[in-house]
């Protein structure tokens, strides 16, 4: 029997599924610290929310697997066509931005400024 | 035993993946780094007994979405060397948010253990079974509604990306057909009534 | 079995003169002058007809008293507020002086405003005053009462400031007007303590309650128990003060006389300063539950009557002689009130709006002769120019001194002895007050009869060769005021004072009913005239006629001897015993620096500074700061959103 009471704190036995969702975790704040330590490349903005999208995909899929649930993979699915969707015509706002200013720093965006 | 280690070892690169693609200098490292990040959590998925999305990761992903991504990238002119600017002084504010949520959410996973049993291993699967073909099972089925509507965003992202980005070149002569079926008799023809000339 | 007077002759003696008043203001230009006159005159005449009537038919015919509401205004509370009338004997006696005397008033203004812009206007007004003052005498309630009372204010501060580009008539009108808000918030005071007490505006249930006020005692100041109907009389009593300008609200008279001569004879000698003791006699069944009461008004009225004589030996303007004297008879009428000789102070009311006016308008006749010249020290010797003016003047005088016969002479004189017989609390001073103001008041009448009438001519050359008597209109006038100013006193004394004339209006106990004493051994005018002789009052009087003679006529260089010699005595006269310093120089100037701190301090910087443009700076303050939040930069937004997100479930995991 598993040491429920103490939780999945051995480290040297089975990987559990708090294994999984920490790493994703990880990922996810790696991202998050991307985003806002990037100033001056869009792309690098693009690349980021990818890294987040995959560790969302972590996720899902570590959770299908534990509850023994599909649902969990057919949302990753989706999730990687809309994904592939949404860089597509990020990267293509990112060209036309590029046509315009000539620049893809980010500090350059602030037209909506307060 | 060895799922162990081939987490650690992968996890391990993964992470450092991602670290690459935030700290790294030059933006096609950064796409790169970003495809060992997604090789690395292939191989994951695949310890996860997901070898359709891992397979799917690695041919969509990195096969097409970031190959579009060093695309752009090589495509702009990018002048490297203003990049890096403004990064060490709010490094340690990233760095901290980053590492609360973090803190929370080990805090909720791991300590609180999100109210279930879940620290031992995955519920074992049966020897013949397929996640391809469990997953077409279900996604042709009860999914098939969905399926279709991921298709029409596709196709959705390619006409919004070609509208945005195509332009037209100045000065090109292009035949526009729907003018062409448009004009009217009166536009083209005018007769004009001429006085004959007096013959002498 | 006569009937009551009926309510439409109440409503058409107190709506004529206002109708008259509206249709001469608002249409005074387009009806003219004659026209403006004629209506007012009208309107007068025809409310002193149908009061004159009103007279007979409640003295010589015993009609009952009319005592009932003709319009209910509103009813709040449980407390009902309406117009009503109350016709008994005091009201209907009151109703006749005052309309006839504002005829009288009227007619003369014909010739005495004949020059001036503001004909129209002035009819209006002086018809719009005899409207207030009949709503004020014929009222049944409280309310009603204090209507008239604020319209008398109120038109007697038109009036005064009537050439309103005068700067010091505009200062003596709102000095009146001001002055008279202080009595009349006394005066609310008093009315709000008989709705408190008794629920009611009503005379009749005030007078009803009486006995059960009386009983009352009221915590005014700590610890202090009052008794409820003397604060409740004294409030009332301080409105009275204002209005009929005993001391120390009595500033506004003398400055006053800016206003028209008219107007002087009019308000400020036979009707409005009258209106605060017409109200005590009113009231004379609560004032008569507080010895305590009566004792204030008594003192006020002596010190009043006495010290207000000596300001006319020392003034040189002629009409500020006649207005001191006003002031010193009203102090005589108030003694009377407070030594529950009601009776004996209306009819003194009376009589001295007889010749009272009637010297203020033979002021006026003397003053349009002399180009309206007011200092009597450049007249003199106008008696044989003015011979209408002068007799009539002359029985004016006679008639204020209490020369034995004339009417101010029975009036005064049952007054002195009804103070004589009196024991109350302050009868001894005031005793020593009524008579050596007779005294006093028979030297000034006579300084200014004589210096006016008699002695050498002051004036220039070319005033004296266009000095002429006054068109009929200006003696006429005179004439009808003297014919009262001498027998009325002789045919009515008998009848209203000792009569029972007012026995349903004015009530007075028993153990200090001075009146009742001397109607005991009363028996006829004439008796009374002989008795007079046995005492002080006709000596002092003669004595005075003497020794105005002897200053002003035989030896003239006395008075200035007298001036140098009583120097500091003479500067206090001349400043009025400092009242109006104070009064300017200490309340008026506290006021307007309390008003300055408040515009600085509370509306400038408080409410403009701090609530109006502070909130405004406070809004954009904080939106100057806040608009920083605005970066226009994605990361910005996005790390937001994250910082959000973490502070949110750091607070969710917190929680459980």
């Amino acid at each position: 029997m598993s040491d429920a009471a103490t939780g999945g704190m051995a480290l040297a036995g089975s990987i559990g599924l708090p294994h999984f969702l920490v790493l994703a975790g990880i990922l996810f704040s790696i991202a998050v610290a991307g985003i806002f330590l990037n100033r001056k490349n869009v792309i690098l903005l693009l690349m980021c929310i990818e890294l987040m999208l995959l560790a969302v995909n972590f996720n899902f899929i570590a959770f299908s697997r534990w509850l023994g649930d599909l649902n969990g993979q057919v949302f990753v699915f989706f999730i990687l066509t809309v994904a592939a969707a949404e860089s597509a015509i990020g990267l293509a706002i990112l060209v036309v931005l590029f046509r315009e200013r000539r620049s893809i720093d980010v500090e350059d965006l602030d037209v909506m400024r307060g | 035993m060895l799922t162990t280690i081939l987490f650690y070892v992968y996890a391990a690169v993964l992470v450092g993946a991602a670290l690459g693609v935030v700290l790294a200098r030059n933006p096609v490292h950064a796409a790169l780094f970003l495809v060992l990040a997604f090789f690395n959590s292939a191989a994951l998925w695949l310890l996860l007994e997901a070898e359709f999305l891992g397979i799917v990761l690695v041919l969509v992903y990195v096969g097409a979405v970031m190959v579009l991504f060093l695309f752009v990238v090589m495509m702009l002119d990018i002048n490297v060397a203003q990049l890096r600017e403004g990064f060490t002084r709010n490094a340690p504010l990233g760095a901290l948010v980053a590492g609360v949520i973090v803190a929370e959410i080990v805090y909720v996973v791991w300590a609180r253990q999100l109210g279930l049993d879940l620290s031992g291993g995955a519920p074992p699967l049966p020897a013949d079974f397929s996640n391809t073909k469990a997953l077409g099972a279900v996604l042709y089925t009860d999914y098939v509604y969905p399926f279709q509507l991921a298709a029409v965003v596709l196709l959705i992202a390619i006409v919004a990306a070609i509208v945005l980005t195509m332009r037209r070149r100045p000065g090109l002569k292009q035949q526009d057909i729907g003018r062409q079926v448009a004009v009217r008799r009166e536009d083209r023809v005018r007769i004009v009534k001429v006085e004959a000339e007096q013959r002498p | 079995m006569q009937h009551a007077v009926p309510a439409e002759v109440c409503l058409a003696i107190v709506l004529a003169p206002l109708l008259a008043a509206l249709v001469a203001g608002l249409l005074g230009r387009l009806i003219g002058r004659v026209g403006a006159h004629s209506v007012t005159i009208a309107g007068v005449a025809t409310s002193f007809a149908l009061s004159a009537w009103v007279l007979k038919v409640q003295a010589f015919d015993g009609a009952p008293v009319f005592n009932g509401p003709v319009y209910t205004w509103l009813a709040t509370d449980g407390v009902r507020m309406q117009i009503g009338f109350l016709i008994d004997h005091l009201s209907a006696l009151m109703m006749t002086v005052v309309s006839f005397v504002s005829l009288m008033v009227h007619v003369y203004t014909i010739g005495y405003m004949h020059d001036d812009d503001g004909y129209q206007r002035f009819f209006s007004y002086i018809s719009l005053f005899t409207f207030a003052m009949l709503m004020l005498v014929m009222s049944n309630n409280f309310l009603q009462l204090f209507f008239g009372w604020e319209g008398v204010g109120l038109v007697s501060y038109l009036l005064i400031g009537f050439w309103y580009k005068r700067p010091t008539a505009i200062f003596a009108s709102l000095k009146a007007f001001l002055v008279n808000r202080v009595g009349d918030f006394g005066f609310l005071l008093g009315i709000a303590g008989i709705v408190y007490f008794t629920g009611s505006l009503d005379y009749l249930a005030a007078f009803a309650a009486a006995p059960r006020i009386a009983a009352h005692g009221f915590l005014l100041f700590e610890g202090q128990a009052w008794n409820a109907m003397s604060v409740i009389c004294i409030c009332l009593f301080i409105g009275a003060m204002g209005k009929s300008a005993q001391v120390p609200l009595h500033v506004w008279l003398p400055d006053s006389m800016e206003g028209p001569t008219p107007i002087s004879a009019l308000i400020h000698a036979a009707t409005m300063v009258t209106a605060g003791i017409f109200m005590v006699a009113r009231m004379s069944p609560l004032f008569e539950f507080s010895p305590a009461a009566l004792g204030f008004v008594l003192v006020i009225g002596a010190t009043t009557a006495l010290f207000m004589g000596f300001l006319g030996i020392v003034n040189n303007d002629i009409k500020r002689v006649i207005a001191y004297s006003t002031l010193s008879q009203l102090g005589y009428m108030t003694v009377a009130l407070g030594v529950s000789a009601y009776g004996a102070g209306i009819f003194h009311l009376m009589t001295h709006a007889f010749f009272k006016a009637l010297l203020f308008l033979a002021a006026g006749s003397v003053i349009i002769a002399m180009h309206h010249e007011q200092d009597m020290r450049r007249m003199g010797g106008l008696r044989k120019y003015l011979p209408v003016t002068y007799w009539t003047a002359l029985v004016g005088a006679l008639a204020l001194i209490g020369f034995p016969g004339f009417s101010g002479f029975y009036s005064k004189d049952v007054l002195i002895e009804a103070v004589a017989l009196s024991h109350v609390p302050g009868s001894g001073y005031a005793r020593f007050c009524v008579t050596a103001g007779v005294f006093v008041t028979a030297l000034y009448t006579f300084r200014l009869i004589f210096m006016t009438f008699h002695g050498t001519e002051r004036m220039d050359e070319h005033t004296r060769e266009h000095l002429h008597e006054s068109p009929w209109v200006v003696t006429v006038p005179l004439v009808l005021l003297a014919i009262p100013s001498a027998v009325i006193g002789w045919l009515t004394v008998g009848p209203v004072v000792f009569g029972g004339f007012f026995d349903g209006s004015i009530v007075v106990h028993a153990d200090h009913d001075v009146l009742a004493e001397i109607g005991r051994e009363f028996s006829g005018p004439l008796a009374f005239l002989l008795h007079a002789f046995a005492g002080p009052p006709v000596y002092l009087a003669g004595a005075g006629m003497l020794a105005a003679w002897a200053l002003y006529l035989k030896w003239p260089g006395i008075p200035a001897a007298l001036r140098a010699r009583f120097a500091p005595v003479y500067r206090v006269l001349d400043n009025k015993y400092y009242f109006d310093w104070v009064n300017e120089h200490v309340l008026a100037a506290a006021g307007r620096g309390l008003g300055r701190i408040f515009w600085r301090g509370g509306d400038e910087l408080l409410i403009d500074g701090a609530f109006v443009n502070g909130s405004a700076r406070a809004v954009r303050a904080l939106g100057a700061l806040v608009r920083h939040v605005q970066t226009g930069y994605l990361y910005h937004y996005a790390f937001a959103m994250v910082i959000g997100l973490a502070a949110l479930l750091g607070y969710l995991l917190l929680r459980s």
